[in-house]
């Protein structure tokens, strides 16, 4: 059994450099070329529909959640705004930062900045690590952006739930980047030339949380808090559930997305909130594609995937049980049937980077 | 010393596209602009070793696959992160119903 070491620093991701698993060219389902520029076609109408709806509904619930504060009826209030602004704003973040959600350029990079901020995630800093992510998907070392590490620590996953590691991690690193720019692993995978825009970024971040605590203190309330900053904690929920089930229980040191990534069926308000990235397989297959035709992009390509869990229940139920066993068994991963349609998973790589790694039966 | 290579004929490429074309071991992307005129950049990206080819042409902007970094391919200016250094262009010319790109 190999004891993973994630630090981008360290000997895992140098290995994965010597070896050629870094930077590796991935497997892709073969799509004819009219049919994906078809697919990939940029739209501006689809994302303006349902940028106006959560921003409208998020006003709306504030504005309901502060009319109603100190009463109870104030709570599912709060409780709505907060999903829109700790969850919805993670796949705004996402899709916005691949430039795919809206045609207009600076349509996307808007509502990329004002969910970036809603996020707790540096604008300038997450546009690389989210690269390296697409390079480098769950390779040890590598990918800056693995949300269930192994051993899975369960209690981080479930306090994650609540906003906590991300909150408590978020803060002294906005500060040491208003103070100095990025870090010392940030510079591995941010360009120089963006050094000082991850600084500008975070004075930015700190004048406004700063000026939020203040009219807090001068209110004697924790309101203005409710409406920036808190929410991140007490709507976190629905993007911790959605973003756990992307890549979790699954293969590491893969060059196979079908190995590593999940596509689940979930309801449709789900799907507004995550904006159908619940197709992670054909998301990480074909970053190009927007979310708005993954959905044409799975039934395109369904045949040479594994078959998609058919709810985030039934999802759960697969990954939990296999998260488990990686507390006592590190290379525990599950490696789901492929539908006799599909081409075999590309294995050559994956048996030296694996070692002795043991998949579900 | 230059020299004046086919590339491919013309209908080759739709408008608004590109295709790979590879030479003395070397990779080209050519294109065909909205405009119906011809450009020819380096194949690969210059963030990572990936070919163009398989990326959108909007406009004069070709979208890199593997992250969506935008270049002007006309003058290979890099437009969008996570790309930030320049794609090399090759001249083009037209005769007939051929392409042909001016390598060194
Ligand atoms: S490889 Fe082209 S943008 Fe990253």
């Amino acid at each position: 059994m190999t004891k993973r070491d994630y630090s981008l620093l360290g000997p895992d991701g140098a290995r994965a450099v010597e070896t050629g698993l870094a930077a590796a060219e991935w497997y892709h389902t073969e799509v004819p070329r009219k049919v994906m520029k078809d697919l990939m076609q940029r739209s501006d109408s689809p994302a303006i529909r349902d940028t106006i709806i959560l921003y409208g509904c998020m006003i709306g619930f504030a504005a309901g959640g502060i009319a109603l504060w100190g009463t109870w009826w104030c709570v599912p209030f709060w409780l709505a705004y907060g999903v829109l602004y700790g969850s919805a704003s993670d796949s705004r973040w996402h899709e916005c930062g691949h430039g795919t959600a809206f045609k207009t350029a600076w349509m996307n990079n808007a509502v990329y900045e004002i969910a970036s901020f809603m996020i707790m995630r540096n604008s300038a800093t997450w546009r690389w690590s989210h690269a390296r992510h697409h390079t480098d998907t769950y390779i040890v070392g590598r990918d800056p952006e693995i949300a269930i590490m192994r051993p899975p620590a369960f209690a981080k996953l479930v306090a994650a739930f609540f906003g906590i590691p991300d909150v408590l991690a978020f803060f002294p690193r906005m500060i040491a980047n208003a103070l100095s720019g990025p870090t010392a692993d940030e510079r591995t995978f941010v360009p120089q030339s963006e050094w000082a825009k991850v600084q500008r970024v975070a004075i930015i971040y700190t004048a406004i949380y700063a000026a939020t605590i203040g009219l807090a203190f001068s209110m004697q309330s924790i309101l203005p808090l409710m409406v920036i900053g808190l929410p991140r904690m007490y709507g976190a929920w629905h993007h911790i559930m959605t973003g756990l089930l992307q890549h979790g229980g699954l293969a590491d040191n893969v060059i196979d997305h079908r190995l590593n990534s999940r596509t689940v069926y979930m309801n449709p308000v789900s799907r507004f909130i995550y904006w159908n990235m619940n197709y992670h397989v054909e998301h990480h297959m074909f970053p190009m594609v927007p979310y708005h035709a993954l959905p044409r992009l799975h039934d395109t390509i369904k045949h040479d995937l594994p078959a998609p869990n058919r709810s985030i229940a039934e999802a759960f139920r697969e990954m939990w049980p296999a998260l488990r066993r990686q507390l006592s068994y590190e290379d525990y991963f599950l490696e789901r049937a492929l539908p006799a349609s599909a081409k075999p998973y590309r294995t050559d790589f994956h048996k030296a980077a694996l070692g002795d790694a043991i998949p579900a039966e | 010393m230059p020299q004046w290579i086919r590339a491919c004929a013309t209908d080759d490429i739709d408008e608004e596209d590109l295709i790979r074309f590879d030479h003395a071991g070397q990779t080209y992307a050519i294109y065909h602009s909205p405009d119906g005129k011809f450009f020819a950049t380096a194949g690969k990206c210059t963030h990572e070793d990936v070919h163009l080819c398989d990326g959108l042409v909007m406009g004069h902007l070709i979208e890199c696959p593997k992250h969506n970094g935008q270049f002007d391919y006309r003058t290979g200016e890099a437009k969008r992160a996570p790309v930030c250094v320049n794609l090399k262009t090759f001249p083009v010319k037209v005769e007939g119903d051929d392409v042909f790109i001016e390598v060194a």
